[in-house]
């Protein structure tokens, strides 16, 4: 089976409003810098693309076939689309080179999710008989899996602050954070509740941006002399829809994809997860099984700025950006779609 | 480059669906509309509310339909303190897990509590009917808790199932709000129209000229920057005469609706053609643009009526969308 390598990544600033920028310039600035990373003139130059964004996060309908602009299709290309976060599209990119039809790929997951109210927007992806008639907003599933886990002792509000606290601290690093700050302990749990039990910082905030990366085989990144990480391990596993079946309280479908892709076959130096509840990062971390050896979210993750559809994408290319400057030997790195955590990805990156 | 207005509005999507329930929902909403509650055993023997059609764990099909009580206990719930527009309650409220007596599934639905200090898990609560149940999720328009103030109507009907026609189509309409805004390069494109100006971008690769912009050259896949004024005269690419109402459309047929390239352009847009003959008009026809009194000029490409024949020769089809910003002179 062909090893597959990340080559490039680039991500946009995190961005509460993007203002006029459109979809292809939201996109566009992220291709030019992966482009340019690998030396390559656009998309014509990969065998294959795959992107993944929501047209109902705008409203726009085809906002994602609008996309397609920012890659120079012309002559046509090979191209696909997830309805989904950009993780998936690597997925999909990665089946595509294993499969022998392609050499390289481009990924990349872009939104402008400031165009409607998330948390309403989110509802509409519920049961359509039984949750989306009543508009049962994200945050507020989030706010009652919070509270099983503190009514059950698996969390504290202390815990959760805790991971808001490293979090900014952590994205005081990081040039695209939306959110990076030292504070206190004590300024996060004197907040008032914005959906009890969850407080205003315990839920990320939303970005509009884009993220791209390039993959492709070892041989393809060995011939274009750039450095990389090898993909050695990718999973993902989804949970029933039906919120009351499951155990919230756990992530059985990370703890699942986790296995499969071998994460923990090896030392976890850095795990890039995608928690968009403080109280998740959590449930994520043990679901995962990391210990004291691995630094959770270096980057601050998506506490520090949530870029819908590209978050997961970018916590593959947080961890490729540090193994490719020879910071780390090997990293995990997860994705999250879904209510309370119902889908989840899980790849494993290690140096070359 | 002019520096563009930040061009935004608010728009409404709507998705104005019907759905077919098939017999498990359709047997939990025409129980609703008897003000009684349904679920259904799982291969396990536990028991679903509201009822799914398929066993979670082991795909079986599930049809084995029980009744629960319509009280039941808080699993998990949450306080929205600040109620959205699209809420069932514009009261702070909360939402809920709730098991109902004879049920093993949690459900989620609202709770009506005048402050998060009368709510806790464990707590018991009960459903509160609409007025006039309908086969629908709000039927239970929600829950509150037993002991307190209750208005609600009596459950239970007594009716026989068989007395009303099953549910077996629900209408959910749904609604949602956005504020759209205008890219980069097509608010710089419509600030210019506002003032009567076409203008395009040229792709610095490949020289095309686009209008409207988009911000990018499609072809290539770099941005474009360089502005170009573009003149109002242009070429038929292609047209089509259209001979049927179009539903909400104030022109009355047969009218031309025309693939139009400007003079230095390279790419067509789409506009109505007028004050012609429509069985005169014809690929390579030379047409120039008819436009609003200034005073009607907005952000809009309708500032433009509609383009009209002028008396210029045809472009012959290899020079279509190739033509200088000077025309056919140039």
């Amino acid at each position: 089976m062909k090893e597959i390598a990340v080559v490039a990544f680039s991500q946009s600033d995190c961005l509460a409003q993007a203002g006029a920028a459109n979809e292809v310039e939201l996109i566009m600035p992220q291709l030019q810098a992966v482009f340019a990373q690998v030396g390559l003139n656009n998309a014509q130059d990969v065998d294959f693309v795959c992107s993944g964004s929501c047209d109902y996060l705008q409203g726009a309908a085809f906002a994602f076939v609008s996309g397609v602009d920012a890659l120079g299709a012309v002559p046509p290309i090979k191209e696909s689309h997830v309805e989904m976060d950009a993780a998936w599209a690597l997925y999909e990119a990665m089946l595509k080179i294993r499969m022998g039809h392609a050499e390289s790929a481009l990924v990349y997951g872009f939104a402008k999710a400031s165009s409607g109210e998330l948390p309403i927007v989110l509802s509409q992806q519920l049961d359509p008989y039984y949750l989306a008639p009543l508009w049962v907003d994200s945050v507020s599933l989030a706010a009652m899996q919070a509270r099983l886990l503190l009514e059950q002792g698996l969390v504290t509000q202390h815990s959760m602050a805790e991971v808001v606290v490293r979090a900014r601290r952590n994205a005081l690093d990081n040039p695209h954070a939306q959110l990076h700050s030292e504070t206190s302990l004590e300024a996060l749990l004197a907040e008032e509740y914005f959906v009890s039990p969850l407080r205003p910082s315990d839920c990320a905030p939303v970005a509009d941006g884009a993220a791209a990366m390039i993959v492709c085989t070892v041989e393809k990144a060995r011939q274009w002399g750039v450095p990389y990480a090898r993909i050695t391990g990718i999973d993902h596993r989804i949970e029933t829809h039906n919120l009351g079946m499951r155990n919230l309280t756990d992530s059985v479908s990370t703890r699942q994809a986790a296995e499969a892709a071998g994460a923990l076959g090896g030392v976890v130096e850095v795990a890039e997860i995608y928690a968009p509840f403080s109280h998740q990062e959590i449930i994520l971390s043990r679901a995962l099984g990391l210990g004291d050896e691995t630094r959770v979210n270096p980057s601050g993750g998506v506490m520090a700025g949530n870029l819908m559809m590209a978050s997961g994408l970018s916590r593959v290319g947080e961890v490729f950006r540090r193994i490719a400057a020879g910071e780390i030997g090997r990293g995990v790195a997860h994705a999250t779609s879904g209510p309370c955590l119902q889908h989840n990805l899980v790849a494993v990156l290690e140096s070359a | 480059m002019v520096q563009p207005d930040v061009l935004s509005q608010p728009f409404e999507l709507g998705f104005t669906y019907t759905r077919s329930t098939g017999p498990v929902v359709g047997r939990f909403l025409t129980g609703l509309r008897q003000r009684r509650i349904f679920g259904v055993r799982a291969s396990d023997g536990r028991v679903i509310v509201p009822p799914a059609e398929y066993d979670p764990h082991t795909a079986a099909a599930l049809d084995d339909f029980v009744e629960v009580g319509q009280e039941g206990e808080i699993v998990s719930w949450c306080w929205v303190a600040q109620p959205r527009a699209a809420h069932p309650m514009q009261r702070p409220f909360a939402w809920a897990m709730i098991r109902l007596d004879g049920a093993d599934i949690p459900m989620i639905h609202c709770i009506a509590a005048a402050s998060p200090d009368e709510l806790a898990t464990g707590a018991r609560v009960r459903a509160v009917w609409a007025d006039e149940p309908r086969g629908f999720i709000t039927d239970i328009r929600c829950f509150e808790l037993v002991g307190k103030a209750g208005a609600s109507p009596a459950p239970a009907t007594g009716e026989d199932a068989g007395e009303l026609e099953p549910v077996d189509r629900i209408e959910t309409p749904i609604y949602l709000h956005y504020h759209f805004t205008a890219g980069s390069a097509p608010a710089r494109f419509l600030t210019r129209i506002k003032q009567g100006v076409l203008t395009g971008q040229r792709c610095p690769r490949c020289a095309n000229v686009y209008i409207p912009p988009r911000g990018s050259c499609p072809a290539c896949g770099v941005p474009t920057q360089e502005e170009v004024v573009l003149p109002d005269k242009a070429t038929v690419q292609s047209f089509t005469v259209v001979a049927i109402p179009i539903p909400n459309n104030p022109i009355k047929p047969p009218f031309v609706v025309a693939n139009l390239v400007l003079d230095g352009a390279n790419i067509s847009f789409i506009h109505l053609m007028s004050e012609c003959e429509n069985a005169d008009v014809h690929i390579g026809q030379r047409v120039q643009a008819v436009w609003k009194p200034a005073d009607e000029w907005t952000y809009a490409m309708d500032n433009i009526r509609y383009f009209k024949p002028i008396d210029e020769p045809d472009v012959p089809v290899d020079k279509i969308g190739k033509l200088p910003i000077t025309g056919l002179e140039g």
